[in-house]
């Protein structure tokens, strides 16, 4: 790019500019998408033909890996991914409703300390989990909770960052005087909110859901201190034990395939809805 | 009267206030706060697991925050942090800038924006632990990574990506770069977008190039999304933890070059040591809640 400073008053030709955008653009594409692409070649190859060296074509080994995976490896994948899809889908559904619900007492009422409690919110939202996993794992171990889902659930109907979001959300789309006029129609304040005000949010909801669900799904921090039974446990675990086995023992098709297991519904689901998720995140400033 | 009625009415109103607040108070409460109190209070006893056997729980002051410090550990996972930090984040803050600059500027007119934009936001969806370990396999000796290099006649024998401190923080850097250039980048977009046009139309009659556009206007009006992306992504940093702990299986290979600080929490946990643990949470704690706090102040700036 040296040279494109010294230019004259004109700057570069703009075929040119647009010619160098096109470039860099397509090398940081593939230096994106080229791990996933040799994780999917080697998912449907064989060990055999992985010793011999690598080769960009598919083969055909596939089902045959997959097979291996469930019958050979002790790893217990379908209690994994029911698991991670239970947790995820209740962290998502409670997390949104009750930020709904938490952003919408600071944006419709006046109450006393409604700017402090507000500030506080703010100031908690980058404080991350880890530093108080301590104190969590005692709290959880005292009330016998390890092992269940409850703690990697519950706790997300507290979720700053989400909150932060539906608040701003209602600021630009959700008028005072729409409240207004369903209290002189008679209805109850729980009932607008469930039949007006949700309704009304379902744009955020939606984009929060997804990032609440696909945060779940991939956390491995927290649950690894929770979880410890067989049964239990979540795929980012299994990853984890996956990682630790004497894995050159391990046949590398079925590696392959339990990271692509893992791997490939996300970027499924991603594909469908990335306009969506694109926007959230230049909507809500604040992310992590 | 019917003034006095109206308030009464608006008072009724706002108990709600309270009650849709509970829920996340009470939460909160529980499994939040009382945590990090815990945590804290944990951090002045003694209380670890020696053998079979258990040590404490005894109040011991401030001895733990000595140990912690007088131990030469703690300074190199720190280090380690955040050497795998700003190996990862000077490519992705200037890749970000570069892509967000172009996708924003209109006389460009780049075609497949929303193709570009969805793929580099792509790796940030990623199972984390799960990219740690496709990274492994490929990076292993025998991986594909090493053939593909064999092969194209580059190398002459495997390099063991794993048993090398730089290839190892390196690789670490690598996917943090990844998972996070693409959320940088739209960020930085947003940003853009929202800097008075009619300024660059005075630059452009004025003659000033894209590139003296880019670091005169831009560049400077973007200072305070800037800073935030940069404290944001320190704080994010200082987490650091499913991909070092992945992809070296906990031990942070080699020579434990590569361990981070979460890594050290996480063995304290595993281990049972809650007094080294909670010393090393307090200090983490004020850390990332003095960085939050910056966060919020430059935050409060720019909505006013």
């Amino acid at each position: 790019m040296g040279f494109k400073k010294k230019e004259t008053k004109k700057g570069l030709n703009i075929h040119v500019r647009r010619f160098i955008c096109y470039v860099v653009l397509i090398l940081i594409t593939f230096f994106c998408l080229f791990w996933f692409y040799i994780l999917f070649i080697n998912a449907t190859r064989s060990h055999g033909e992985m010793t011999r060296g690598f080769t960009p074509f598919p083969s055909t080994h596939l089902l045959e890996n997959w097979h291996n995976l469930l019958t050979e490896s002790k790893l217990p994948i379908w209690n994994g991914l029911i698991n991670s899809l239970i947790i995820s889908t209740f962290t998502a559904a409670l997390c949104t409703y009750f930020s709904t619900m938490t952003a919408y007492a600071i944006h419709a009422y006046n109450f006393k300390f409604k700017n402090a409690i507000f500030t506080f919110i703010l100031m908690i939202m980058t404080i991350p989990s880890q530093v108080t996993a301590l104190g969590f794992v005692q709290l959880v171990d005292t009330m016998h909770l390890d092992d269940t889902f409850i703690p990697l659930i519950v706790p997300s109907i507290a979720a700053p960052v989400t909150f932060f979001y539906m608040k701003q959300y209602m600021e630009n789309s959700l008028p005072l005087s729409l409240i207004e006029a369903a209290r002189i129609d008679g209805s109850g304040e729980f009932h607008t909110f469930n039949s007006i005000v949700v309704p009304l949010m379902k744009p955020a909801i939606a984009v929060q859901a997804i990032f609440s669900f696909v945060n779940s799904w991939n956390n491995y921090f927290t649950p690894a201190l929770i979880l410890h039974e067989r049964e239990m446990k979540t795929l980012p675990i299994l990853i984890a034990e996956l990682r630790s086995a004497d894995w050159l023992k391990f046949d590398m098709g079925q590696v392959y395939v339990m990271i692509a297991f893992s791997i490939f519904p996300v970027i499924l689901v991603y594909l469908f809805l990335s306009k969506y998720i694109v926007q959230g995140v230049a909507l809500g400033s604040i992310k992590e | 009267m019917a003034k006095e009625q109206a308030k009464r009415k608006v008072v009724r109103y706002n108990k709600w206030g309270y009650i849709f607040l509970a829920p996340f108070a009470i939460v909160y409460l529980i499994f939040h706060l009382i945590p990090l109190i815990t945590t804290i209070g944990n951090s002045f006893f003694e209380n670890y697991r020696s053998g079979l056997k258990q040590i404490g729980p005894t109040f011991i002051g401030l001895d733990n925050f000595i140990e912690l410090f007088s131990n030469p550990d703690i300074w190199l996972y720190t280090k380690n942090t955040l050497i795998m930090w700003i190996l990862g984040f000077v490519p992705q803050i200037i890749v970000s800038l570069l892509l967000a600059a172009w996708f924003s500027d209109p006389s460009l007119r780049l075609k497949g924006q929303r193709f570009f934009k969805t793929v580099i936001y792509l790796p940030n969806l990623i199972m984390a632990s799960a990219f740690a370990m496709l990274f492994f396999t490929l990076f292993s000796d025998g991986g594909p990574i090493n053939s593909i290099l064999i092969q194209l006649g580059i190398l002459e024998e495997p390099f063991k990506f794993m048993s090398n401190t730089w290839s190892v923080r390196s690789l670490v850097a690598i996917m943090n770069f990844l998972m996070w250039f693409g959320n940088t980048t739209i960020l930085l977009m947003a940003g853009m977008m929202g800097i008075d046009t009619s300024l660059f139309e005075a630059a452009e009659v004025d003659g000033a190039t894209s590139t003296q556009v880019f670091w005169r206007i831009t560049l400077p009006l973007l200072r305070p999304i800037l800073v935030y992306v940069l404290i944001t992504s320190l704080i994010g940093g200082l987490q650091m933890f499913d991909v070092p702990q992945i992809l070296t299986n906990g031990e942070g290979e080699p020579m434990r070059t590569s361990m981070t600080l979460i890594m050290y929490l996480n063995k304290h946990l595993f281990s049972k040591n809650y007094g080294m643990a909670g010393a090393l949470s307090v200090i983490l704690f004020f850390i990332t809640g003095a960085l939050s706090l910056l966060v919020y102040k430059i935050s409060d700036k720019k909505n006013k």
